[in-house]
């Protein structure tokens, strides 16, 4: 291909890359080490508010924002180097925590107790949606060609629903004496509630994000099934491989690099987990890393935001990211130079 | 289900006002921004019967606020503010005052209304709102209760309710992590007395009494569903509606949604009574709600903005809908669903303390005092990292050095 050809193809969406990914993240960069704020002055002011029934008058010394002559807030930016990264770690305290072997004491601060939860939500979610997925491939792959269609429709379902949607819908059925927590207390004749302590919380948004992301691993599983080798099958069934060996030394070989892809969206996906947080509101109790950023984010009812801590939290978990998804994606770089 | 009652209540409001709005006829373009309670719902609804008129109701129309009034020319004319609201937008200038505008058209208004900043009239407030007790009368009559004034009383009710095996829990609270937790403690610390902050924006609050507050939030919570930590104020409603509480600490705003037969399966039960006292004043604080009129926008915008304020708030309208709200303007007859807030005003309950800093300061101990209701931190603790996170909040928001 000439290269005007190749850049007329590639231009348009490098351009949107830059546009929309690298000078977002070059911006976010940036924040995350400089923070931006108004200059306020002390001034006495009195307000008057509605009273019941006669009106109120308070006279307050107060912090008032600095306006120039047009109208616009004045603010001072300042580089600040890894102060907002360490306002986001609290190394001192993560420290003295560990000094103390106080386990507590590190799931007090905010990010570590979100980067155990986001840890932990990722790699146990991780081999239950392969293996929840792998097994429903196999079974739709083995059920009759005439109903395959329908069953297929059915097991993609959960993967259609909108997170958020589906995290309050959960919510909705467990919360207060929601319909399937009164079915549990009728079950087991105990009072349950499963929003009063954070293990029950945390247990059903590792269902939930199962339940939401094995219908991707089996659509994926199943097309990779089509292409399994049927004289490698055969041949293992008259060298008298049983159903599991075939399983393990002829179809699971055949997925790998299936299964390795899965794994990296998982990772990449799992991570970033947001929805349940929010869609369960579980902030008293259980928090991830995307949450935090999103909480930092949020303004307060007087509009004030954290955007610099916001940036560091976003950069660090990027890094987070791409620690996680090293490992698996060194893996595949290595097998596909040893097949060329 | 939402709309539906919206529109109905809109109807209200619209036969109720035929002589009003025949006069309010409109040509001018206004936008409205305001929150989506009802009370909105029914002045909105009157507005764009005048015509030329456009409303947005959202819950969440603090996040935009403030950028959407910071542009010139801004995106609203007019919008829905509260006490916490409106720190931004007056001190940042975004809005007009008044003042002008009233002596032209507000005649009619109540100067009780008027939200004044050193002298100027920065808003006309359409409603008022506080927190007070509402009880179920039937269980309080058959269990021969006092009704309760003070926290004490309220946890011996709650001991001899949950004796008794009446409902479910004695208590509700909101109690859901983040604002309305730290809007608990705020109240509650109030009540004893307590500073938050001093003049140069640094923590003022007071150790013992905080943690006094904290324990009897604890001990409150024993009495409370024990997904306490994820409920709110429409949670609590619910549960006094469908009576699985027998009292609860409540907004004024919703005392006419519990006594609703169309919503409540034990309406007509339960009573109003005042905000429960602290040690010093009633552990309630005092909010308003009203309206504000955009400084980017042309005269002839804000004119025609301020008329249409003045028609929603016309004394017929107030008298249509007299049980949607405890109105500050004339033409609200005080009822049976009002007496709780009138009696905790009445009994001196302090505004809100709104300021940039205090939303600092509500923010961390929303988020922060949850560790202290789980158990996972004692009350020191929590304390320390309540204020250490103010300190890192409000110096990076520049108002702490």
């Amino acid at each position: 291909m000439r290269f005007r050809t190749f850049a007329a193809f590639v231009g348009p969406s490098l351009f949107l890359m830059l546009l929309f990914i690298a000078a977002p993240l070059a911006t976010v960069f940036w924040n995350s080490f400089h923070v931006t704020k108004p200059l306020y002055e002390q001034v006495e002011v009195e307000t008057c508010t509605p009273g019941f029934p006669k009106q109120v008058c308070t006279t307050t010394l107060k912090q008032e924002p600095i306006l120039d002559e047009r109208g616009q807030l004045v603010t001072e930016t300042r580089f600040v180097g890894l102060e907002s990264y360490g306002n986001v770690l609290e190394l001192p305290r993560l420290r003295a925590a560990l000094a103390g072997w106080d386990w507590n004491a590190i799931n007090n601060i905010d990010f570590w107790q979100a980067l155990r939860f986001t840890l932990l939500f990722t790699l146990v979610t991780m081999p239950l949606v392969i293996g929840t997925g792998l097994l429903i491939a196999l079974t739709v792959n083995s059920t009759l060609q005439s109903i395959r269609g329908p069953v297929i429709f059915v097991s993609l379902l959960p993967f259609i629903i909108t997170p958020v949607i589906g995290a309050l819908s959960i919510r909705w059925l467990f919360i207060g004496d929601g319909i399937l927590t009164a079915a549990l207390e009728a079950w087991t004749g105990r009072d349950i509630a499963m929003f009063a302590q954070g293990w029950t919380i945390e247990l059903m948004m590792y269902l939930y994000r199962v339940w939401h992301v094995a219908p991707f691993a089996f659509v994926v599983f199943y097309a990779g099934l089509q292409t399994v080798n049927q004289d490698a099958l055969e041949a293992a069934v008259i060298d008298g491989a049983s159903r599991f060996e075939r399983l393990r030394y002829v179809i699971i070989p055949h997925l790998m690099p299936l299964i390795i892809f899965v794994i990296l969206i998982h990772l990449m996906d799992a991570y970033r987990v947001f929805e349940e947080i929010v869609g369960f509101s579980s902030q008293a109790y259980v928090i991830s890393l995307q949450w935090l950023t999103y909480d930092f984010l949020m303004p307060d009812e007087a509009g004030t935001r954290s955007i610099s801590r916001a940036s560091a939290s976003a950069m660090l978990t990027m890094i987070g990211i791409i620690l996680l998804v090293a490992m698996p994606l060194r893996r595949a770089w290595r097998d596909r130079r040893g097949n060329f | 289900m939402n709309f539906k009652k919206s529109g109905l209540l809109g109807a209200a409001a619209l036969l109720a006002s035929g002589s009003a709005f025949a006069e309010c006829e409109n040509t001018v373009p206004v936008k409205s921004l305001t929150n989506a309670f009802p009370a909105y719902v029914i002045m909105t609804d009157v507005m764009t019967a005048c015509g030329s008129f456009e409303a947005e109701l959202d819950k969440d129309h603090r996040l935009k606020l403030n950028d959407a009034f910071s542009v010139a020319p801004s995106l609203y004319t007019i919008a829905g503010v509260a006490n916490a609201t409106s720190v931004p937008m007056f001190e940042e200038e975004l809005v007009r005052p008044l003042d002008d505008l009233i002596a032209k058209h507000g005649q009619g208004l109540d100067p009780n209304q008027f939200i004044k900043v050193d002298g100027q009239t920065m808003a006309v407030a359409a409603l008022f709102n506080t927190q007070h007790l509402m009880y179920r009368e039937d269980i309080f009559n058959d269990l021969g209760l006092e009704v309760p004034t003070t926290w004490d009383e309220v946890f011996a009710a709650a001991e001899a309710i949950q004796a008794s095996g009446a409902v479910d829990y004695p208590l509700g609270g909101y109690y859901k992590a983040g604002w309305n937790l730290g809007f608990v403690f705020v109240n509650y610390y109030l009540g004893e007395g307590g500073e938050f902050l001093d003049a140069d924006n640094m923590p003022a609050i007071d150790r013992d009494m905080a943690i006094t507050v904290m324990e009897r939030m604890k001990k409150a919570s024993t009495y409370m569903d024990p997904e306490y930590l994820v409920s709110d104020t429409t949670f609590v409603t619910k549960q006094l509606q469908q009576g699985k509480i027998a009292m609860a600490n409540l907004w004024a705003s919703r005392a006419g949604a519990v006594n609703d037969p169309a919503e409540s399966a034990v309406a007509g039960k339960i009573k109003m009574a005042a905000g429960l006292m602290g040690s010093a004043q009633p552990a309630s604080t005092v909010w308003w709600d009203g309206w504000v009129v955009a400084k980017n926008v042309s005269d002839e915008e804000a004119e025609a903005g301020f008329k249409l304020i003045v028609a929603a708030m016309d004394p017929e309208v107030i008298a249509a809908n007299n049980d949607a709200a405890v109105w500050l303007a004339p033409g609200f007859t005080p009822g049976p669903a009002a007496e709780g807030a009138a009696a905790t005003a009445m009994a001196g309950a302090p505004a809100y303390p709104a300021t940039k800093a205090m939303a600092v300061m509500h923010t961390a101990l929303g988020e922060g005092l949850s560790d202290f209701m789980t158990g996972d931190k004692d009350a020191g603790t929590t304390l320390d990292d309540i204020l250490a996170a103010y300190m890192t909040n409000a110096g990076e928001a520049g108002l702490v050095n």
